[in-house]
């Protein structure tokens, strides 16, 4: 019972961000919003020549600051936590949301795997999409590894 | 019954015989004291009081060491990373795992067949809230017990016949981020303990329990009010003067010190002469070092502490107001070496931040505190009046501030060694240490505490120095001069604890999984053997029915284990193939296997 509650608060919580970026997206050029959500939800970073919007960033710094540990450098897994540049090729927003709010146990006699539920750690719920779009843009490829520059840097 | 009663009586002798001496009855210290004389056996992880991890036997020898051979192997049934050693107590090895924590007690008159097994049940949820993997650094043995450091902070004491639960006591709540790592260590009648967490905010601590019954004896803080971290103002001296009041209070702002780290996590030694026990403090927390202004003491900090009261006989702070993560737990070395002519007990520390310091340890004078690998780039030198470092303006995290990416600071926050401890050989009167040769940037940014969540404030990425690609090197130290007397390179850093002996040898274990034995004197390669995963556990050495073997848990992982999957350093660095190479993951895959070895 309790997962589907804090499911529901990521729901909501991913139609807010969305709502945000749209009412961004109107107040900058003035374009149908539609289009812009479809757009922010296929892409959810945007890098230029190497360089990254500020969203993307906060994303790889959250990232540092909570993920890292185990899922490694850059996303890229270590020796007990996946490699997130793959995970992201199959995971949907969704998926990805519900994983790090509820977290995810995986203990047997061969795994002793367990990811913790951020649903309530601030440092990434609140950027729970940041994160996304940075880890969405090491998986699609278009972002190297290490510190991105931002655009306008 | 008859062998009981002469227990009793000897032990009423031994009871009267210390009452007369002015100390308190120990008889776990003498059989300990005793049982880790003899070269047989490995008593303790770091097989003596003095951390010397040195082995007077010398079946083994430069000569005939290329003839080693594994002799036999046992899997531990854990993937997970697996670092410390196994114990050898009599006819019987004690081998840990990483969580769940399991103790096996192994036959050596049976070719290791399990005489007991011990597994703890501990709620998993504790897993992702210990920094860098489930890492165990080992069990301790004193008064006819197995003690047991639980990742979920439980200290447990088995009894070594027949691995039944003892005792049990909750060291720390993992709830709050306090987990555990580092092994115990059994002084007299007491085992310490220290806590992990310096990620999480936790105020450090070592605890001494009874060794009867798991109480409380005392209890003393790396940081705080000076009745928490048991200074005595006036007689609590720090480079030849009294600390003061409020030593560490002073340092903090505010209520910080209470989630200000200072974690315990690495290794304790004792010197049963001085009745002083040493052991560093981590990190002050967090990572972020303009959210904690001042010099975050007691953080970073060699403790020499009264093994019975627990009060601070002297402190130095190695990283006043640590930028960089260096956490100052590495072993304490006790030796009595010349220093610059002159005889002296002296405790040897090889510190993450990448200086190396010769002390005296009966007063707590610096001595000696030189760099030893040439890449450390972060501070000029340490002031030898003030025992400062000398940081350099362009690698400092504070002053480039937050937001600001420091780049190319050497060494990372893995320091130019971390825990795996180093030896040192009476014969050579060196020291032989495995150490990292990796470089960092570090950019702190702000972060809030929320009990039980990471609490670091920083990003960080690592990499070779400028223009080298190995990560790792092996060397032979002087801690008298302060200098490198030789120097082998490892593709990756070497997370394996160091073993000299007698024999002329001393060996280690790289992230490969080689075994790897090397002449003292010229650091020559004289064998290797591919254990079958990454070596970050200690090499151990002891004697049975006549024959010296070597002993050494493989099992890659820790934080070793985080660069594993796609190497260390970016695909930016123009290192092309080179960045290809230093992929651990296409040298070794994970599980815990024990390997002994031994002549044929």
């Amino acid at each position: 019972m309790p997962k589907r509650v804090a499911l529901a608060v990521a729901v909501s919580f991913l139609s807010l961000t969305v709502c945000g970026a749209a009412g961004l997206a109107v107040a900058a050029d003035g374009s149908a919003p539609a289009t812009k959500v479809a757009a922010t939800e296929t892409k959810p970073y945007k890098v230029e020549g190497g360089k990254v919007d500020q969203g993307t960033y906060n994303g790889y710094r959250r990232y540092g600051e909570s993920c890292l540990r185990c899922h490694g450098p850059d996303g890229a897994g270590s020796s007990y936590a996946p490699d997130l540049t793959d995970s992201l090729k199959h995971m949907d927003y969704d998926t990805f949301a519900e994983t790090v709010i509820n977290g995810r146990k995986n203990v047997n006699t061969a795994n002793n795997n367990v990811m913790p539920s951020f649903g309530t750690t601030e440092d990434v719920a609140n950027y729970l999409d940041d994160i996304y779009g940075y880890l969405k843009a090491r998986s699609d490829g278009v972002l190297g590894r290490g510190r991105p520059q931002r655009i306008g840097d | 019954m008859n062998q009981r009663k002469k227990v009793l009586l000897s032990w009423t002798a031994l009871v009267a015989a210390s009452m007369l001496a002015g100390s308190q009855p120990s008889l776990a210290n003498e059989e300990l004291g005793k049982l880790s004389k003899d070269p047989k056996q490995w008593v303790m992880q770091s097989g003596d009081y003095a951390n010397q991890r040195y082995s007077s036997l010398k079946q083994i020898t430069a000569a005939n060491v290329k003839e080693l051979r594994p002799i036999w192997s046992f899997s531990t049934g854990v993937l997970r990373g697996h670092e410390g050693g196994p114990l050898i107590v009599g006819d019987v090895m004690y081998v840990h795992t990483p969580f769940p924590n399991i103790v096996y007690a192994l036959d050596l008159n049976n070719q290791g067949r399990i005489l007991w097994k011990y597994e703890p049940k501990q709620d998993p949820n504790v897993i992702p809230v210990m920094c860098c993997d489930t890492v165990n650094r080992g069990v301790a043995y004193g008064d006819g017990k197995i003690i047991l450091n639980q990742a979920d902070a439980n200290v447990v004491a088995l009894d070594a016949k027949t691995g039944k639960e003892l005792w049990k006591v909750a060291n720390g709540d993992p709830k709050k981020g306090e987990t555990m790592t580092g092994a115990p260590f059994v002084v007299k009648d007491k085992v310490l303990v220290g806590i992990s967490g310096g990620e999480f905010g936790v105020q450090g601590r070592m605890t001494a329990y009874n060794l009867k019954d798991g109480s409380v004896a005392w209890k003393a803080y790396s940081v705080g009010p000076d009745d928490q971290i048991l200074f005595d103002p006036q007689k609590t001296m720090n480079l030849g003067k009294p600390v003061g009041a409020n030593s560490s209070l002073s340092t903090w702002q505010g209520d910080q010190w209470k989630t200000g780290g200072g974690a315990t996590w690495g290794w304790t030694s004792y010197d049963p002469q001085l009745n002083l026990i040493y052991y560093g403090s981590g990190n002050p927390s967090t990572w972020n070092p303009k959210q904690r202004p001042g010099d975050n003491k007691w953080s970073m900090t060699i403790f020499a502490r009264d093994a019975d009261t627990g009060v601070a006989k002297w402190v130095y702070q190695m990283t006043p107001h640590d930028e960089w993560d260096y956490d100052g737990v590495n072993e304490m070395i006790l030796a009595d070496i010349k220093v610059k002519g002159t005889p002296v007990k002296a405790l040897v520390h090889f510190d993450r931040n990448g200086f190396a310091y010769t002390m005296n340890r009966e007063t707590g004078e610096l001595l000696v505190a030189e760099k030893y690998d040439p890449a450390v780039n972060w501070a000029t030198h340490v002031d030898m009046k003030t025992g400062r470092p000398q940081v350099v303006a362009q690698y400092s995290t504070d002053q480039n501030g937050e937001d600001k990416n420091t780049k190319g600071v050497c060494p990372a926050a893995l320091g130019s060694k971390d825990q795996q401890p180093a030896s040192f050989s009476p014969e050579t009167g060196l020291f032989y240490v495995p150490t990292n040769h990796v470089c960092m940037d570090y950019e702190p940014f702000k972060v809030s505490y929320t009990a039980g969540q990471p609490y670091v404030g920083a990003t960080l990425s690592m990499f070779p120095p400028k223009g080298e690609s190995h990560l790792g090197n092996f060397i032979a130290w002087d801690a008298s001069a302060g200098k490198i007397v030789w120097s082998n390179k490892e593709t990756f850093s070497v997370w394996s604890g160091a073993l000299t002996t007698a024999g002329g040898v001393a060996f280690y274990g790289t992230l490969e999984g080689y075994l790897k034995a090397v002449d003292m004197k010229t650091g020559k390669e004289l064998y290797k053997f591919k254990t079958p995963s990454g070596i970050i556990g200690n090499v151990t050495s002891y004697e049975h029915g006549g024959k010296q073997y070597i002993a050494v848990l493989s099992g890659v992982g820790g934080w070793a284990g985080i660069g594993m999957a796609a190497g260390l350093g970016g695909d930016t660095d123009g290192l092309g193939a080179v960045g290809a190479y230093r992929q651990l993951a296409n040298y070794t895959q994970l599980g815990g296997v024990l390997t002994v070895f031994a002549l044929p």
